[in-house]
C-alpha cells in the first residue's frame, strides 16, 4: 500500500509547516484513507559525512587485509588530532573519498547500534557505511562513496548530518486504500484528498495545463502501434489508450539523482537505474504506470493483442510463464513478423528481452491504459501483484498517459542528458465518463443530514465533477476521468457525505415494526446448551476441518456415507482438506487434548453444523450482480448448497460423578451418554426410541444405543449414543470406557410438535403403589418389559420405575429379574382393592404373553 | 398377690402432702427424659403412694370417700402437671443437643454434581441476539458451506471485484476437483441476501454465525471465526438510523458510556460505507477509540439482487467480529484460548455473561 513521504506530497498540496505524521494519519483517515503503519525512521544517532585523511592497509595474519583509517568527522565529532581512527574492511576507497561514517551512538537499520571497539590492534571509533548497512541498497562489499552516488562534493562538508542527506530520518505513513479508490495510489490523489480533508491549495499536476509545455500529440512518424484484440473481455476492448515517447542519447552512466532515490526508497521502491527509477517516479507521483523499452530491442510496429494459448513469457522476475487466451500482450515485430515476440503482459508485467539496461541510449516510453478486468485477471493468474497491475486493476485515469510520458521525457532530458524525439504516437479510443443523473435530495435522504443543493454541487465539484442542471430536482452530474467508480447515484451520495463528514450524522435509533422473538429452532438451541451445561458439560467450539485419517481413526467402513465429505480446494492444512460430516470427529480430538492437558475427567459438547453434501451435487450455478435470480436458478442454488444439519455431540470419560469426603465416584459409562442424548431429546420436544445398533462405528457394538424418533413411515434414526469402541478408544489417546453421543437437533426441531401441550388435570385422589418383579430372559430389552407393562396397566397407571435389574442362580441360567414400582391412580375416586387387583392382574397377563415374562415369587 | 399390704391412708394430708413434696423434688431433678419416665413411674405409678392411696378410697367409708377424692385428686393433677412441664422442658433441651451433636463442618466441599459451562462466543452471540431481539428484529441463520453468488455477487462483488480477492477464501470442489463453485462465506452476509430472498421488507434482522478465512491461527487470528451481521431495510431509513443502532448496540455491550463513531471506507455491499470505531472505555491504557466493524447504507445492487426496488426502499447494514468484542469485553490476550476447547477457558465463564 502506498507510503507517503510528506515532501513530495508538498509538491502537490500545500501542507503546514509543522505537519506530524500523526496529524497527517488523522487530517487522511476522514476522508476514509486509513493509516496502515506509520515506519519509524530507519537511522539514528550521530551518523555524519567524514572525509577519508590517511589509509593504511595492514595485512592480517587470518590473510585478510584491513585499513586503518583517520577520518575527518567535522569539529563536533573530531578527536583533539582533527580525525578520528576507524577500522575498515572494504577497500573502494581512497584517501580523500567523501564517506557516511556511523559514530558510536547510532543505531544503524535493524537495530544495529554502533560503539567503539578494539579489534585488530585499534580502536575503531565508528564504522564507515556501505549502502547495504545503510538499509538503502544490496551492494554490501562496497563503501558508499558520497560523490560516486551523484552528491556534488561542494555542497557536502565532514560533520554534515547524513541522516537528512540520505533521507533516512524520515517518518513515512503507510495508508491503506480501498479498492474503489484506484486513484488514490498515487500523490497526486492523496494530494487532492489532503486537500479535501483540509480545504489546502491542491495543484493538479495530472492536467496537461499543469506542465511547462503541453504534451505534444501524435505524429505520422510515431511508434507504430497497433490494438488488435480478439477476444475483449465483455465487450470492452483490453486496450483504448497508447501514447510512446523516444528519447535518444540518455547517458548510459548517468545515475538517479539522490533526491530521486531518497524519494523513492522513502516510498518503498528501490532504486535499479535511471530510466527505470525515473518512470517509477512519475508512476508513483501521478498514478500512470509506465514502461521504458530499449528502442534497439522493439521492432515495430508494437501489436497489443491477446496471448495465442501456449505462448510463453519469460518475465522480468526471470520467471518462465504459460501465457493464457485472455492475457492482453505487449508484442512487436521482429524481421517484419507483426507481433510475433512478446515483450510483456499488458499492465502487469514485462519481459526480461526488450528492458532497459546498461548500455541503453534511446529509450521508448509506454504509458498505456488497460482494462481493469483483463488486468486483474492476468495478475491474478500469474500471481503477479505488480504496482502497475495494482493501480490498471483498480482504474487509472485514462488521460494521465500523454501527461505522464511527458513527464518521464523531461526527466530523462534533464537527469540522462538525453533528447526528447519530435516522433510521438498517442492510440486513442477512449470513451468520456457518462454523466450521472442525481437527485439533489437524495444525498440527504441517505444520510439524513440536510445538505443544501449547493452544497451537494459544491462538493461534487470539488472531487472533479462537472455539474449541469437537469429536470426539476435533478443534476447531471460527470464523473472525473479518475473516478471510474462513480458510477450511479449511491456511489455520488457517498461523496458528498464523506466530504462533508461522518461526523455531521446524527444517531437515531430506528423503530422496528417488532418482531416474533426467536424462532423455535434457536430457543431449543440455547435451551439444549443450558441444559448440558447445567447437567456439568462443558461447551467447547471445534474447527471444522478434517482428514481422511480422522475418519479412519473412527474405524468407519469404506462405504460409510460419513466419509462423503466435501473437499476444499485451498485448505488450510493440506492434511485436513475435508468439511466434517460429523461433530464427533472433531470433538474427540477436543476431548483428547484437554486429557493430554492432564483433564482426565472430561465431559465436553458441541452444537454446530456438519457439511453432508450429495454424492452427485451439481455444482451451483454463476449468476450475475444486481439481478434477483429466477424461481429455477433459485433452487439451482439451494440443490447446489450441500446439506448442514445442525448436530449435538457430546464426549465424556473419566469420572461421572467424583470421588470426595462423601464416598467413592462413579466412573462414567454408556448409559451417561444416553443420559446426555436423553436430556437433548426431552429439551428439543421429541420422544426417543432407543434399541442397540450392533453395527455403528466409532461405537462399543455391544453398548450403542440408536436413537429414533417418530414412527411408522415418519421413523428416522436421529443419533446414537453408548460406549465408544475400545479400539477407537486406545487410537485417540482417551480414558478406556470413554462415552459419546451425537444427535442431528435439526432434525429434532423439525419433529418436535411445537403446539400448545394440552393440560390433564392433577388428580387429587389417593394412589395406589403395586411392585412387580419379572423373570425374563436376559436378552429381553427392558423397553420391551416396560412397554408390556404400560399396555397391561392401562388408563389407571400414573408412573412406572425399574428399580432394580438382577440376575443370579436365584432366577436361573440366560434370565434376569426387573423389578418395577407402579404408581395407580384414578382422576374421580379412590381406587378400590378390586380396581387395583384387576390392574394387576392385566399387567402379569400382558407382561406374560408379550414377553414371557414369569412374576417372581 | 402377696399379702395384704398397708394402703397409705387417703385421708393423713400430712402423708400425702410429703409424697407430692417427694415427687415434685424428683421431677425437679430430673436430668433427663429417663430419669423423668422412672419418677413418673415412681410417682404416679400402681406402686406410687397416690395410686395407692387412691386403691384406698374403696375401704372408707362413704363421707370419708369423698374427702380422700377431695385430698387425693388435686394432688395428683399436681404431679401430673410437673411431669407434663418437665417433659417439655426435657424434651426442648434433648432436641437443643441433638442438633447441636448433628453439627457438621459446613466448609467441606459439596461439588458433587458439578455444573458445566457455556462456550463465551456462544454467550456472546446470544447476548447480541437479545439486544437486537429487543429492538423488535429477528435473529437470521444460514448455512456454513455457502453458494458463491450468495457470499460475492449477491452482495455486489463481481468475480472480477479486487475485493473479492481480498477476503481470503475458502473454496470448496467436487470430487473431480472442478470448482463446484461453493465457498466457507467468508462473512455473515450471505444471510442479507438469503433473508431478504425468503422474507421479503420490510426487514429487521440480526445474523450471528461463524465466517471463515484463510488465516493461520495465531494471538489474533483464527481460520475460524464469528460475526453478527445486522441488516435494516425500509422505507425512510437513513445513515443516522445506522448510527442510532450502532450507539445503542455499543451501550448494551459496553455500558453507558460506549459510543462509535464512523470512517469513510468502501465495501461492495454498501454505498456509502464506513469503518467503524468504538469509543472503549476499558481500553489498556486509558479510553480511546478502537475498531469494532464495518457498515455502510446497502448497495441498491444487493436490493436489486433480492428482487427489492432501491427507489421505494433503503437500508443499512454492519457487521463485527465476535471474537474481538469478547476479547475486548473479557481481557482475552491470546486467540487460541478460545479455539483450543480447553474446559478450563469455558469454565471461567459458567453459563451467563
Amino acid at each position: 500500500m502506498p507510503r507517503i513521504v510528506a515532501d513530495w506530497l508538498a509538491d502537490h498540496v500545500d501542507l503546514p509547516a509543522d505537519l506530524t505524521t500523526e496529524q497527517l494519519a488523522a487530517d487522511l483517515v476522514r476522508v476514509g484513507l486509513e493509516e496502515e503503519e506509520i515506519h519509524p525512521a530507519a537511522v539514528s544517532g550521530p551518523l555524519v559525512v567524514g572525509r577519508v585523511l590517511e589509509l593504511t592497509a595492514e595485512p592480517q595474519k587470518n590473510g585478510k587485509t584491513i585499513n586503518w583509517c583517520r577520518v575527518d568527522v567535522g569539529p563536533e565529532h573530531n578527536d583533539a588530532d582533527g580525525a578520528r581512527g576507524v577500522v575498515c574492511g572494504a577497500h573502494n576507497f581512497d584517501v580523500g573519498d567523501l564517506v557516511v561514517v556511523s559514530l558510536p551512538g547510532t543505531v544503524l537499520p535493524g537495530g544495529f547500534e554502533i560503539a567503539a571497539r578494539k579489534t585488530y590492534g585499534h580502536v575503531s571509533d565508528g564504522m564507515i557505511c556501505s549502502v547495504r548497512e545503510l538499509g538503502i541498497g544490496e551492494d554490501h562489499d562496497g563503501i558508499l562513496v558520497l560523490t560516486r552516488a551523484g552528491f556534488d562534493a561542494a555542497s557536502l562538508a565532514p560533520g554534515q548530518d547524513a541522516i537528512a542527506l540520505l533521507g533516512l530520518g524520515d517518518e513515512v505513513l503507510e495508508i491503506n486504500v480501498t479498492p474503489d479508490r484506484g486513484y488514490a495510489f498515487s500523490y497526486r490523489g492523496v494530494a487532492r484528498e489532503f486537500a479535501h480533508s483540509t480545504g489546502a491549495a491542491f495543484t493538479d499536476r495530472g492536467l496537461p495545463e499543469s506542465l511547462p509545455t503541453p504534451p505534444p500529440g501524435p505524429t505520422a512518424d510515431g511508434f507504430a502501434v497497433e490494438v488488435d484484440d480478439a477476444a475483449p473481455i465483455d465487450g470492452r476492448v483490453g486496450c483504448d489508450r497508447f501514447v510512446t515517447r523516444v528519447v535518444r542519447g540518455v547517458d548510459p552512466s548517468a545515475t538517479t539523482p539522490p533526491w530521486m532515490k531518497r524519494r523513492l526508497e522513502g516510498s518503498g521502491m528501490r532504486s535499479i537505474s535511471l530510466a527505470v527509477d525515473v518512470t517509477n517516479y512519475v508512476m508513483l507521483d501521478l498514478g500512470q504506470p509506465l514502461h521504458a523499452y530499449d528502442l534497439d530491442q522493439v521492432a515495430a510496429p508494437i501489436v497489443v493483442r491477446r496471448a495465442v494459448a501456449g505462448e510463453r513469457l519469460t518475465t522480468l522476475d526471470d520467471v518462465d510463464r504459460t501465457l493464457d487466451g485472455e492475457d492482453l500482450l505487449i508484442t512487436d515485430s521482429p524481421a517484419g513478423e507483426r507481433g510475433a515476440r512478446v515483450l510483456g503482459i499488458a499492465g502487469v508485467m514485462g519481459g526480461a528481452s526488450s528492458e532497459v539496461s546498461a548500455t541503453t541510449t534511446d529509450v521508448l516510453v509506454e504509458a498505456a491504459h488497460f482494462d481493469q478486468i483483463t488486468v486483474a485477471r492476468s495478475a491474478r493468474r500469474h500471481r503477479l501483484p505488480s504496482e502497475a497491475a495494482k493501480r490498471f486493476e483498480r482504474g487509472v485515469d485514462p488521460r494521465l498517459p500523454a501527461v505522464a510520458a511527458q513527464r518521464v521525457v523531461d526527466l530523462l532530458v534533464e537527469l540522462g542528458g538525453g533528447t526528447a524525439d519530435p516522433a510521438v504516437s498517442d492510440l486513442d479510443t477512449t470513451v468520456a465518463p457518462a454523466a450521472i443523473e442525481l437527485d439533489v435530495t437524495l444525498p440527504s435522504r441517505t444520510a439524513g443530514v440536510p445538505y443544501t443543493p449547493d452544497q451537494v454541487n459544491g462538493i461534487l465539484s470539488q472531487i472533479g465533477c462537472t455539474i449541469a442542471e437537469g429536470v426539476a430536482g435533478y443534476v447531471l452530474v460527470t464523473p472525473p476521468t479518475w473516478r471510474p467508480d462513480l458510477t450511479e447515484p449511491a456511489t455520488l451520495v457517498e461523496e458528498v457525505v464523506r466530504i462533508a463528514g461522518y461526523d455531521q450524522i446524527p444517531s437515531v435509533l430506528p423503530a422496528a415494526a417488532g418482531g416474533r422473538g426467536l424462532s423455535p429452532e434457536q430457543r431449543t438451541r440455547r435451551s439444549v446448551a443450558r441444559a448440558l451445561a447445567d447437567a456439568g458439560l462443558v461447551e467447547v467450539l471445534s474447527y471444522p476441518f478434517v482428514s481422511e485419517a480422522d475418519l479412519d481413526a473412527l474405524g468407519l467402513p469404506p462405504d460409510d456415507a460419513r466419509r462423503t465429505a466435501l473437499r476444499l480446494a485451498n485448505p488450510l492444512a493440506e492434511d485436513k482438506p475435508l468439511m466434517r460430516t460429523n461433530l464427533l470427529v472433531t470433538l474427540l480430538e477436543t476431548a483428547r487434548r484437554n486429557v493430554s492437558r492432564g483433564l482426565g475427567d472430561v465431559s465436553v459438547f458441541e452444537i454446530g453444523l456438519v457439511t453432508r453434501p450429495a454424492v452427485d451435487a451439481p455444482a451451483a450455478p454463476q449468476l450475475p450482480v444486481g439481478v434477483r435470480p429466477a424461481p429455477d436458478e433459485l433452487s439451482m442454488l439451494a440443490e447446489a448448497v450441500p446439506d448442514q444439519p445442525r448436530r449435538v455431540a457430546g464426549v465424556l470419560a473419566g469420572a461421572a460423578a467424583p470421588a470426595g469426603w462423601w464416598g467413592p465416584g462413579r466412573s462414567v459409562d454408556w448409559a451417561d451418554a444416553l443420559e446426555a442424548a436423553r436430556l437433548v431429546a426431552t429439551t428439543a420436544g421429541v420422544e426417543l426410541t432407543v434399541s442397540n445398533d450392533r453395527d455403528h462405528l466409532p461405537w462399543h457394538p455391544g453398548r450403542c444405543a440408536r436413537l429414533e424418533i417418530g414412527t411408522g413411515e415418519a421413523r428416522r434414526t436421529v443419533g446414537h449414543a453408548g460406549e465408544l469402541h475400545p479400539q477407537v478408544v486406545e487410537r485417540l489417546g482417551l480414558p478406556a470406557r470413554t462415552a459419546a453421543f451425537e444427535v442431528d437437533l435439526s432434525a429434532m426441531v423439525a419433529a418436535a410438535n411445537g403446539e400448545p401441550v394440552v393440560a390433564a388435570p392433577v388428580s387429587a385422589f389417593p394412589a395406589a403403589k403395586e411392585d412387580f418383579a419379572f423373570v425374563v430372559d436376559a436378552s429381553t430389552p427392558a423397553a420391551d418389559v416396560r412397554a408390556a407393562i404400560v399396555a397391561g396397566a392401562g388408563e389407571l397407571l400414573e408412573d412406572v420405575a425399574l428399580f432394580d435389574v438382577f440376575t443370579g442362580e436365584q432366577v436361573g441360567e440366560g434370565k434376569k429379574s426387573l423389578a418395577y414400582s407402579l404408581r395407580l391412580r384414578a382422576a374421580d375416586r379412590t381406587l378400590s382393592a378390586d380396581e387395583v387387583r384387576a390392574v394387576r392382574d392385566g399387567v402379569v397377563e400382558a407382561a406374560s404373553e408379550r414377553i414371557g415374562a414369569v412374576l417372581r415369587g | 398377690m402377696t399379702a395384704p399390704e398397708t394402703l397409705p391412708d387417703p385421708l393423713d394430708t400430712a402423708a400425702l402432702d410429703a409424697a407430692v413434696a417427694t415427687a415434685l423434688a424428683d421431677v425437679a431433678a430430673a436430668r433427663d427424659l429417663d430419669d423423668l419416665r422412672s419418677a413418673r413411674t415412681r410417682h404416679t405409678g400402681d406402686r406410687s403412694v397416690l395410686a395407692l392411696a387412691n386403691r384406698a378410697i374403696g375401704g372408707l367409708p362413704g363421707p370419708d370417700k369423698a374427702t380422700a377424692g377431695k385430698n387425693l385428686g388435686p394432688r395428683r393433677g399436681q404431679i401430673a402437671r410437673a411431669l407434663a412441664a418437665r417433659q417439655v422442658e426435657l424434651e426442648a433441651e434433648r432436641d437443643a443437643r441433638v442438633l447441636v451433636e448433628e453439627t457438621v463442618d459446613v466448609t467441606l466441599p459439596t461439588d458433587r454434581s458439578p455444573l458445566g459451562a457455556r462456550h463465551p462466543i456462544e454467550l456472546v452471540q446470544e447476548r447480541v441476539a437479545d439486544f437486537f431481539v429487543g429492538l423488535g428484529w429477528e435473529i437470521a441463520d444460514g448455512p456454513e458451506v455457502e453458494a458463491e453468488w450468495f457470499n460475492f455477487d449477491a452482495l455486489n462483488f463481481g468475480p472480477d471485484h479486487p475485493a473479492r480477492q481480498m477476503q481470503d477464501t475458502f473454496y470448496a470442489q467436487d470430487p473431480d476437483g472442478k470448482p463446484n463453485n461453493l465457498v466457507l462465506r467468508t462473512h455473515t452476509s450471505p444471510v442479507q441476501a438469503r433473508s431478504l430472498l425468503e422474507r421479503g421488507v420490510p426487514l429487521y434482522i440480526a445474523c450471528p454465525g461463524k465466517v471463515f478465512r484463510t488465516d493461520a491461527l495465531d494471538a489474533t487470528h483464527t481460520p475460524v471465526f464469528h460475526q453478527v451481521e445486522g441488516l435494516a431495510v425500509d422505507k425512510g431509513l437513513t445513515m443516522a438510523n445506522l448510527v442510532g443502532t450502532l450507539d445503542a448496540f455499543a451501550r448494551a455491550m459496553f455500558g453507558p458510556e460506549a459510543r462509535t463513531r464512523l470512517r469513510p471506507s468502501f465495501f461492495p455491499f454498501t454505498e456509502p460505507s464506513a469503518e467503524m470505531d468504538l469509543w472503549f472505555p476499558q481500553k489498556k491504557g486509558g479510553a480511546g477509540w478502537i475498531e469494532w466493524g464495518g457498515c455502510g447504507m446497502v448497495h441498491p445492487n444487493v436490493l436489486r439482487a433480492a428482487g427489492v426496488d432501491p427507489e421505494e426502499y433503503s437500508g443499512f447494514a454492519f457487521g463485527m467480529g465476535i471474537e474481538r468484542t469478547l476479547m475486548l469485553r473479557h481481557s482475552i490476550a491470546d486467540m487460541h484460548d478460545i479455539v483450543e476447547g480447553d474446559v478450563r477457558f469455558s469454565l471461567q465463564f459458567g453459563t451467563e455473561i
